[in-house]
């Protein structure tokens, strides 16, 4: 009771309208600030758990460096810097309508935040674009771990036309694992990109709607969180997979 | 009052007039789908104690009959792969789809809430998507079972499960992925509820243990269960596509999987066990009738259980060729868990200690909580010693040792808690009388069964066999006998407390004369559990509080 008085107190007219007015506020929740709380903690928890999730990748990827530490580099050496960088500028991009998008929220700026979520969108697919054809060049160069695995790029990288030490017969099966790594840690981070634009496709059509232009906005800001994690995760990916043994000022 | 009769706190109110509240969560609305799309925690938590109820008779039928193989040294009930599906779907059935969600889900759902003094969990639609999970996990599970088994053990050891078996252990790996979201939804749940939604003047140090061990017991489903869930993505995976990442042969290491699938399932132990424990404190103060010795202690000892439960994993894995260095680090370690637990029974010895004792049903099964839990975790002191693990590990010691926490422990807090709180849910009593006599059974039977196994297990009978030297017959055929018995125990609490639905006694509010808010409603609840927001005052287990409350106070029904 006090703290709901305390909230009326505090809040500017705006915030006291709403309270009466917003049909989003759930019967269980004292105050309508307590369900923002309660909805935006519980958001934090979920990507507590995501960071679980993809610890035990993290954690896989930590362990096979450091025993195939040569194996790593030449793999990490196969893939495209220019296109991970341009996915990464990409993403940034689609956070930044993100971050923006939440602001037109809750400055009720209905088109505005429409116009955000679709470019978030936009660079989304973007990345899931450049990602697939990463993907694909890799299953052309027999690169894909499993029965059709080739290490002869490893163990023979000049009949290949690249300038790298050939690897022992052993050490370069060890690639595998890391192409495994690769294709595990950015496929769940991918799965987790495409949950994101589906999703995207609903808040936004919500968003057209209406639903976010009365001061109700915590769906757009948790989806927020969970963007901006997913953004995070690949910040880590992508030195980890890519940049492990670049000189470029050799 | 009608309070006091022989040695009993029992307080019904006047049997010829009782009658059930007009208006409560059970009536408010009718028909199935009433109950299949609700968002009432009290509700789910009644969905859940008949879906738990359902699993655990099936993985208890399982026990059976892996008692009954081992009845007689030759294999002669079923063959050896036969068996090994017996004990791999009771182990992942009773841990997955019994012990994990049984208190939390059930007692947990129901309560929380309403010793918070809310009207509800924080996201009830998700407590719901919780409960469906589950039954899609338990679907599977029962799936993988039909379509002809699992062998891997519940552990789902590598590379046993990726590279030699032909059973459908993919299928039993998507069922366990998906009941651990259900089992991650209800932990989030309940930690943004314990934050978020208390009631004004319920302060940290004023909640009920029970609501600190479900705290403790949260941060572990949270933080824990999504590591299963990529180990078991990474097993399919290395299963379906041979990838290589447990696979020695492409450089992957077997090892690694221990340590992830460890590293949730020891904390899964305490998951499983926390809850109980509160129960334990609830039911030791309310039939003392004190405050329960040295509150703080008891709630810092359930984060701290937490929080040692998460550096100990490496324990399971003294003899799979870890350092030497590890293994004594992860040894002490494990060690300092005894620490918080010890905590826990001495603070509950201390609660009785010249307190008003009263042995109800719910009192004799903590009782036989605190010696069966102390035997179990003692045992658990020398299996975490380096020396005596390499004797001991693999063999029926372990088995024994794991079931007096989990069954000794968990089961006994588990009925403890249903027969505790079952006036509150139902608004009617159990057979006072019937269970006691129930209680007695378990105990009687748990120690018949499994007292023998440390015997067995000492003189170096191995576990997951479905033969043994003939020498050991006679212990085997005592383990036997008490299983039939703690089956008997079991079915007796199910059969009466159906029974008790219609025909036991009108409860009241608050028979035990008990301190939590819980008790301050009526039974069963209304469907928002209080006409307003209590604001509360004192501390949990204020039984002077009480008896200035109830001094004038009529108990009425109806």
């Amino acid at each position: 009771m006090d703290s709901a008085l305390a909230t009326t107190d505090h809040a500017d007219v705006h915030a006291e309208h709403d309270h009466v007015a917003l049909p989003q506020h759930r019967h269980h929740f004292e105050t309508e600030e307590q369900q923002r709380e309660a909805g935006s903690f519980g958001m934090w928890l979920f990507l507590l758990t995501e960071i679980m999730f993809f610890g035990g990748l993290f954690f896989a990827y930590l362990l096979y460096r450091n025993w195939y530490y040569p194996a790593f580099a030449a793999a990490s050496n196969q893939l495209s810097v220019p296109l991970g960088a341009f996915n990464t500028v990409v993403l940034i991009s689609s956070g930044f309508c993100m971050a923006v998008g939440v602001w037109a929220a809750e400055m009720r700026r209905k088109s505005l935040l429409v116009l955000m979520l679709v470019l978030t969108t936009f660079f989304g697919l973007i990345f899931l674009g450049v990602k697939y054809d990463e993907y694909h060049e890799k299953y052309e160069l027999h690169h894909i771990p499993g029965d059709s695995f080739n290490i002869s790029m490893f163990t023979n990288p000049a009949g290949y036309g690249i300038k790298e030490e050939p690897l022992a017969p052993d050490m370069a099966q060890k690639t595998q694992i890391f192409f495994f790594l690769y294709f595990a840690m950015t496929g769940m981070h991918a799965v987790h990109m495409i949950i994101g634009i589906v999703l995207l496709f609903w808040l936004t059509w919500r968003a057209h709607r209406g639903d976010f232009s009365s001061g109700y906005v915590a769906p757009i800001e948790n989806f927020g969180l969970y963007w901006h994690f997913v953004d995070i995760v690949w910040l880590f990916l992508f030195p980890l997979l890519y940049l492990i043994n670049r000189h470029p000022l050799h | 009052m009608s309070a006091a009769i022989g040695n009993t706190i029992v307080s019904l109110p006047d049997q010829s007039t009782a009658q059930i509240p007009k208006r409560n969560y059970i009536n408010n609305e009718h028909g199935l789908l009433s109950w299949l799309l609700t968002g009432d925690h009290k509700r789910i938590a009644i969905l859940y104690l008949i879906s738990i109820t359902f699993f655990f008779f099936i993985g208890g039928a399982f026990a059976g009959l892996i008692r009954l193989e081992l009845l007689t040294p030759q294999p002669d009930l079923v063959a050896a792969d036969t068996y090994n599906k017996f004990f791999t779907m009771h182990g992942i059935i009773m841990v997955f789809l019994f012990l994990v969600p049984s208190v939390p889900a059930t007692l947990g759902n129901f309560l929380i809430p309403i010793m918070l003094g809310a009207k509800d969990l924080a996201f009830p639609k998700i407590n719901l998507l919780s409960w469906y999970l589950y039954l899609v996990g338990g679907g599977l599970t029962l799936g993988a079972l039909v379509l002809g088994g699992v062998d891997t053990g519940w552990t789902f050891t590598t590379p046993l499960s990726t590279h030699y078996l032909n059973t459908h252990v993919i299928t039993a790996a998507t069922a366990i992925f998906i009941a651990g979201f259900s089992s991650i939804f209800t932990g989030l749940n309940f930690i943004v509820t314990i934050h978020r939604m208390r009631c004004p003047g319920m302060t940290w140090f004023r909640m009920p243990l029970f609501v600190w061990s479900h705290y403790a017991a949260s941060l572990l489903m949270v933080l824990g269960t999504p590591v299963l869930a990529i180990t078991l993505v990474l097993v399919a995976l290395e299963r379906l596509f041979g990838i290589g990442v447990f696979d020695p042969a492409k450089g992957g290491d077997p090892l690694l999987f221990q340590h992830l699938f460890w590293f949730y399932s020891h904390p899964a132990v305490y998951i499983m066990i926390l809850p109980g424990m509160g129960v334990i404190s609830e039911v030791i103060s309310t039939f003392s009738r004190k405050r329960v010795f040295g509150y703080t202690a008891v709630a810092f000892s359930s984060v701290a259980i937490a929080l040692f439960g998460f550096f100990v994993w490496e324990h399971h894995m003294f003899i799979m060729g870890v350092s030497n260095y590890s293994a004594l680090v992860f040894s002490l370690l494990t060690m300092l868990v005894a620490v918080p637990s010890a905590i826990k029974i001495f603070n509950w010895a201390f609660t009785l200690q010249k307190g008003s004792i009263t042995f109800e049903t719910p009192m004799l099964y903590a009782f036989g909580f605190m010696g069966l839990f102390t035997i179990g975790g003692l045992t658990g002191v020398f299996l975490g010693s380096l020396g005596m693990d390499i004797h001991l590990t693999e063999t029926y010691f372990i088995v024994a040792h794991f079931h007096f926490v989990m069954v000794g422990g968990m089961l006994m807090a588990f009925l403890a808690g249903v027969h505790f709180w079952w006036p509150k849910m139902t608004g009617r009593m159990y057979p006072e009388s019937l269970s006691k006599l129930a209680a007695v059974t378990t105990f009687i039977g748990f120690n018949l069964t499994f007292l023998p196994q440390f015997i067995l297990g000492y003189l170096g009978m191995p576990r997951r066999y479905h033969a043994y030297p003939p020498e050991f017959q006679v212990l085997n055929v005592l383990s036997t006998a008490g299983a039939t018995v703690l089956g008997v125990g079991y079915m007796l609490p199910m059969l009466y407390l159906a029974w008790s639905l219609k025909y036991g006694a009108i409860a009241g509010s608050n028979p035990w004369q008990a301190t939590g808010l819980e008790w301050q409603i009526q039974s069963p609840p209304l469907t928002e559990n209080f006409i307003e927001i209590p604001i509360m005052d004192h501390e949990a287990y204020d039984y002077e509080w009480l008896e200035n409350k109830t001094k004038n106070e009529v108990t009425t029904v109806g």
